[in-house]
């Protein structure tokens, strides 16, 4: 990307080549938002009402487009029609900027999350540090919102989320540690091509402490997310709708695309840093099929983690404020500690890695399914028989 | 650093400082300083200094700005009315400003940039390896004697945290035993 606005810029000297770049990285960021980013969180919310309707035994939205495909585009349609409602005693610059930061917030992390080799917008040596930092945009604007809406849920809501997400960036943050130890470099591109497309080369099965690290890192990344089981910053059932409750139409809509949009940025860093990212075995020698093997690899990979995260939601109950910050002082931190500590150690051990470990590790996990895909397997016979045929 | 980053920059900077002071709400002002470290950043990144800005975001604008916030809207401070200050206050901040800007002046007066001259950057300037590379070797005893300063701040404030059970508190359920 950078290369062609470079070769652009020495193609045209009379204009100053920073205003070229920029505008070309503006075009260029417009067309991932609105190609890309857009569609992907509008359908994740179409996708997650069908799971859900699904798990629930329910339909779910059936009637815009086939198999109500297109109610995302319904939606948007609606909320951008809608009265801008903006109540009299809000704080009215803070309340209307907020939903754009928390937006930006994670738009801006599709930066540094490679889409295929040579699929990504800009491969920043810091890649996965610069992911951890714009990402706290969201924090800033998701208390601005809590705020300036001058509510008390909104506040709470607010106060609850921001506790939240900076107590679980901690343990965050130390499960990246693992990963960014074993392949020694912060870059995402780098992260993945430390990894290979078999399945045991994966970061995940590197050591027994990096498999650990990588189940820490999807919990503690859904929290950063405010998703089921800790989404207490919305909770419904408590503070109406948390800090988006004074927020209407198309406001109202931008927090949840972010949180959808958000969904498919935790897949993909789950994908990127423990699953092999986009690698694919080379299969051919054309550049742009490999192209377009390696997106659809690292999407399918993180659109499996999206769906675990919507089976979550769909399944566990919310929990507590004092379980959450129990949960991560006396239990994700120590842990991603010691995870961070025991890669190190197996790293003096093994310092190449060693094979018999990574193999073993991914046959306890290919029995970990085999166990669970029985239990589905036996309660899925267990349910026909006792008469809900549709199941 | 391009002029045509430079400029834009520096006068959302200002612009951003200024709302600091002048913001007489105490979220507004928090939430201009969160902008101004925010552009600080930028900086760092225009001047190829990507980790440590990197660094300024996630340690500044998110961990510490965020707490500031927190307890601001906590306490839910009303805007200050801006005739409470006495004349003698204004006096005495004029009076501080002023001596600031002879000092910084003096010491900008005496310096010479090298920066300015324009110099190629040293390899891998900049980068993770570098820097981490020097605070692990040149600057390792600073780096240690910080991180026994940071433990010592949160062991003190975790003990003046930690009152001793009044009888008032006994009565109130542990936290995380209600259920």
């Amino acid at each position: 990307m950078l290369e062609f606005l470079n070769g652009l810029a020495a193609a045209n000297p009379e204009v100053p080549g920073v205003l070229l770049r920029v505008a070309g990285m503006l075009a260029f960021g417009a067309l991932v938002v609105f190609v890309f980013i857009l569609p992907v969180a509008g359908i994740t919310s179409w996708v997650e009402r069908r799971v859900w309707a699904r798990i629930q035994s329910r339909i779910g939205p059936n009637r815009v487009g086939p198999g109500g495909f297109l109610q995302w585009l319904a939606d948007g349609l609606k909320n951008l029609l809608k009265e801008d409602v903006i109540p009299q005693a809000v704080d009215e610059p803070l309340f209307r900027i907020a939903p754009y930061l928390v937006v930006a917030g994670f738009v801006a992390a599709f930066v540094a999350i490679p889409f295929g080799g040579s699929l990504i917008i800009a491969d920043l040596n810091i890649g996965i540090l610069y992911i951890t930092a714009i990402t706290s945009l969201v924090v800033v604007g998701i208390l601005m919102a809590g705020w300036s809406s001058n509510n008390k849920w909104s506040m709470l809501g607010g106060i609850r989320s921001a506790t939240q997400i900076i107590s679980y960036e901690i343990p965050l943050g130390l499960t990246i540690f693992p990963v960014v130890l074993v392949s020694g470099t912060l870059s995402t591109q780098g992260i993945t091509a430390a990894q290979g497309w078999a399945p045991h080369t994966w970061h995940m099965f590197h050591n027994p402490f990096l498999l650990v690290s990588f189940l820490l890192f999807f919990v503690c990344a859904l929290a950063e997310g405010n998703r089921t089981p800790f989404d207490l910053p919305e909770a419904e059932s408590e503070l109406v709708a948390g800090f988006a409750t004074e927020y209407s139409g198309m406001r109202s809509l931008l927090f949840f695309l972010a949180e959808w949009g958000n969904l498919y940025v935790i897949g993909a860093l789950v994908a990127t840093l423990f699953m092999g990212g986009w690698q694919v075995p080379r299969f051919t020698d054309d550049p742009t099929l490999l192209a377009v093997a390696q997106f659809f690899t690292i999407f399918l990979k993180a659109y499996f983690w999206v769906f675990v995260a919507m089976w979550v939601r769909a399944t566990l109950p919310r929990i507590r404020i004092d379980q959450l910050m129990a949960l991560c002082w006396k239990y994700l931190v120590p842990m991603a500690l010691l995870n961070t500590l025991g890669t190190a150690f197996f790293m003096v051990l093994f310092p190449e890695g060693s094979l018999v470990v990574r193999i073993a590790l991914v046959a306890v996990v290919l029995a970990i399914i085999f166990v669970f895909a029985r239990r589905v397997r036996f309660h899925l016979a267990r349910a026909r028989g006792l008469g809900y045929g549709a199941v | 650093m391009s002029p045509y980053l430079f400029y834009p920059l520096a006068c959302l900077t200002i612009a951003g400082a200024l709302g600091v002071v002048l913001n007489n709400n105490p979220v507004r002002s928090a939430l201009s300083l969160v902008a101004t470290l925010f552009l600080l950043a930028v900086y760092y990144i225009a001047l190829q200094a990507h980790l440590v800005a990197a660094l300024q975001i996630i340690v500044y604008a998110g961990a510490v700005m965020v707490l500031f916030l927190f307890v601001i809207t906590l306490l839910n401070l009303s805007p200050d009315p801006a005739d409470r200050t006495s004349p003698l206050f204004g006096a005495a901040a004029l009076g501080s400003a002023l001596l600031l800007a002879v000092v910084l002046g003096r010491a900008l007066w005496a310096t010479t940039l090298p920066g300015a001259a324009n110099t190629p950057l040293p390899e891998g300037f900049g980068t993770t390896v570098v820097l981490a590379r020097q605070l692990f070797s040149e600057y390792l005893v600073a780096f240690e004697l910080t991180s026994i300063l940071l433990l010592v701040a949160v062991v003190g404030a975790v003990v003046l945290a930690k009152r001793d059970p009044s009888p008032a508190d006994m009565d109130a359920p542990a936290p995380g035993r209600e259920a």
